[in-house]
């Protein structure tokens, strides 16, 4: 069995993943010190990707991404990189679609937190970096992890967007899930289920890790 | 010595204060939801008044003319919240060392932050995380943590709320201390009248977000000068009256004329403190009916009615146990002294 889908699902999801977090923190952070219309309307925006069927966001990409769309034209004439059809292509199309879940999480746990830390934190001296990252983000652990884990888990099984924007070349641009809907075409039901049995596995991990990190966070509350 | 003067709106509700403290313990007496934490917030630099100014020692913390709005890092209030706000995930010995505003090597920091442990009654829980601690020694490890901070200004925001009852008398007394050893001005916030007799030099009495009165502890308790003040001193019985002559009102609540000292000026509601009420003949006697015997631990308290009009509205007052098995049986007249009557201008 060729391990590459798997090993190339895991770096996409993976550096995804990353990007994310630091992403999806820094919005949930911003944004709840918008004026309230602006952040309505941002939140809509933000919040879509997880409404939107895969194929719509895979579209929206190949328009701007493509060779021949604005951003897509640029990087190949000036950087001499093509977006498209290459194995971090389907990069670009997991952050946008996990992104919400990252936001939204991450979001909730921001609103839990009590601002009177952060102001008992302010007027002792303490800058505001030294309170982000040494108060609030270890009172919101639970939820950012859970967010981050359910983020990476969505990333690992991500297959419209990603097929529109990577495509399917075996060796290439595989992924886990375009992989078994290439084997399930050509009638190759015995690879593709060891496939599918690797996917399960990997996402009962993670909704496993999901579950043990929410109920500590009950059992927390409940001292 | 602190100098405030701001405004801020929220909604509905409008903030304005002005008033003036030395270096002296002033208390901020109010019912709850009418500014006296805003005003807190608004000093340390949490929230920001529309305009204003706002002086501390000198130094200028906010001045909206100016454009002055210095952040609250650089303001050094030591602000005791409320749920006296330790961080959660840090030690105490951490979170005092929080506090600690100089560079410096951590032997140095470990040597004040185990003086300030030592200080505050809090050896052997340096490893201990704040919700492993009571409530009296959470609020210990916020006041050293502010302590170690070396403030301009002590803000204490209802400083007991959170605590039980027992443990109050106990940290109280610390409190005392620590405003006495600090030296410098201390705003406490409180709706408790007690708390604040004991712990204040001044007093400003606050209503829906403005101040109506500032005076010693002993002029507000004496005379309180408004309604709302006179229920914030713990006055029971306060109701509007009309004034009949030059030493005499009639309060339609009570179905009562009562004589007032001749000197007095403008009268629009009186206050008949619980313990102002004797039992016995005097000055503005009536007989009573009583409607409800309450018994506290150490006293009774009486709701009585004037007995010539049953749809009056009940007063209350309180006497001793034994004053009251001495008199319930038989049927008396209670009286009250005209200059025990507290004047109200609103």
């Amino acid at each position: 069995m060729d391990w590459y889908p798997l090993l190339n699902s895991l770096r996409i999801a993976g550096i995804s993943t990353i990007i994310i977090f630091f992403v999806g923190i820094f919005a949930a952070y911003y944004l709840a010190r918008l004026p309230r219309a602006i952040k309505g309307i941002l939140d809509v925006i933000l919040t879509m990707p997880l409404v939107l069927p895969p194929t719509v966001v895979g579209y929206l990409l190949l328009r701007l991404l493509g060779p021949k769309r604005v951003i897509g034209a640029f990087f190949v004439e000036v950087l001499g990189v093509k977006l498209t059809m290459t194995w971090y292509s389907a990069i670009f199309a997991t952050t946008v679609i996990i992104f919400p879940l990252m936001y939204r999480t991450a979001r909730g746990a921001f609103e839990s937190f009590d601002s009177t830390l952060a102001y008992s934190g302010q007027t002792l001296g303490l800058s505001n970096t030294y309170i982000f990252w040494r108060v609030r983000m270890p009172y919101c652990k639970q939820g950012i992890i859970a967010g981050t884990v359910l983020a990476f888990a969505r990333a690992l099984g991500e297959y419209g967007a990603t097929n529109m924007i990577a495509g399917y070349t075996p060796g290439k641009t595989a992924t886990i899930s375009t992989t078994v809907y290439q084997l399930w075409k050509g009638n190759d039901d015995a690879t593709a289920i060891k496939w599918v049995l690797v996917n399960v596995a990997i996402s009962a991990i993670v909704l496993l890790a999901v579950n043990m990190l929410e109920s500590r966070e009950s059992a927390k509350r409940r001292v | 010595m602190l100098y405030v003067d701001i405004e801020k709106t929220l909604g509905k509700f409008r903030l304005k204060v002005q008033f003036e403290a030395a270096d002296e313990a002033l208390a901020l007496l109010g019912a709850s939801g009418c500014g006296k934490s805003m005003t807190l917030k608004c000093i340390a630099g949490v929230e920001k008044p529309d305009k204003g100014l706002i002086v501390l020692d000198g130094k200028v913390l906010f001045d909206s003319e100016k454009h002055i709005n210095l952040p609250p890092q650089k303001r050094k209030t030591g602000y005791l919240f409320q749920q006296y706000a330790l961080f959660p995930n840090m030690t105490v010995a951490q979170n005092i060392a929080c506090g600690i505003r100089n560079k410096m090597n951590k032997a140095d920091r470990q040597k004040i932050v185990s003086e300030m442990i030592e200080r505050t009654h809090l050896s052997g829980l340096e490893d201990k995380k704040p919700a492993q601690l009571s409530g009296g020694q959470q609020q210990r490890a916020a006041l050293a943590r502010i302590l170690v901070n070396e403030p301009d200004i002590l803000m204490l925001d209802e400083p007991f709320s959170a605590l039980d009852s027992y443990l109050k008398f106990q940290l109280e007394q610390e409190i005392r201390d620590t405003i006495k050893e600090f030296g410098k001005t201390v705003l406490i916030v409180s709706h408790n009248r007690d708390e604040v007799y004991r712990l204040a030099n001044t007093i400003a009495i606050m209503n829906n977000g403005h101040i109506e009165t500032v005076g010693s502890v002993h002029e507000i308790f004496d005379d309180p000068l408004t309604a709302n003040g006179a229920v914030l001193t713990g006055c029971k019985n306060v109701a509007a009256c009309e004034r009949k002559g030059p030493d005499n009102i009639y309060v339609p609540n009570w179905d009562l004329e009562l004589k007032i000292p001749e000197d007095a000026g403008e009268v629009k509601a009186i206050g008949l403190r619980m313990h102002s009420l004797h039992i016995g003949e005097g000055e503005n006697v009536f007989t009573y009916d009583v409607v409800e015997e309450i018994e506290n631990p150490f006293s009774f308290t009486i709701m009585i009615r004037n007995e010539k009009n049953p749809l009056s509205v009940p007063i209350g007052i309180e006497l001793s146990k034994e004053e009251w098995y001495n008199s319930r049986a038989a049927k008396l007249r209670v009286y009250v002294a005209p200059e025990d009557i507290l004047l109200l201008k609103d």
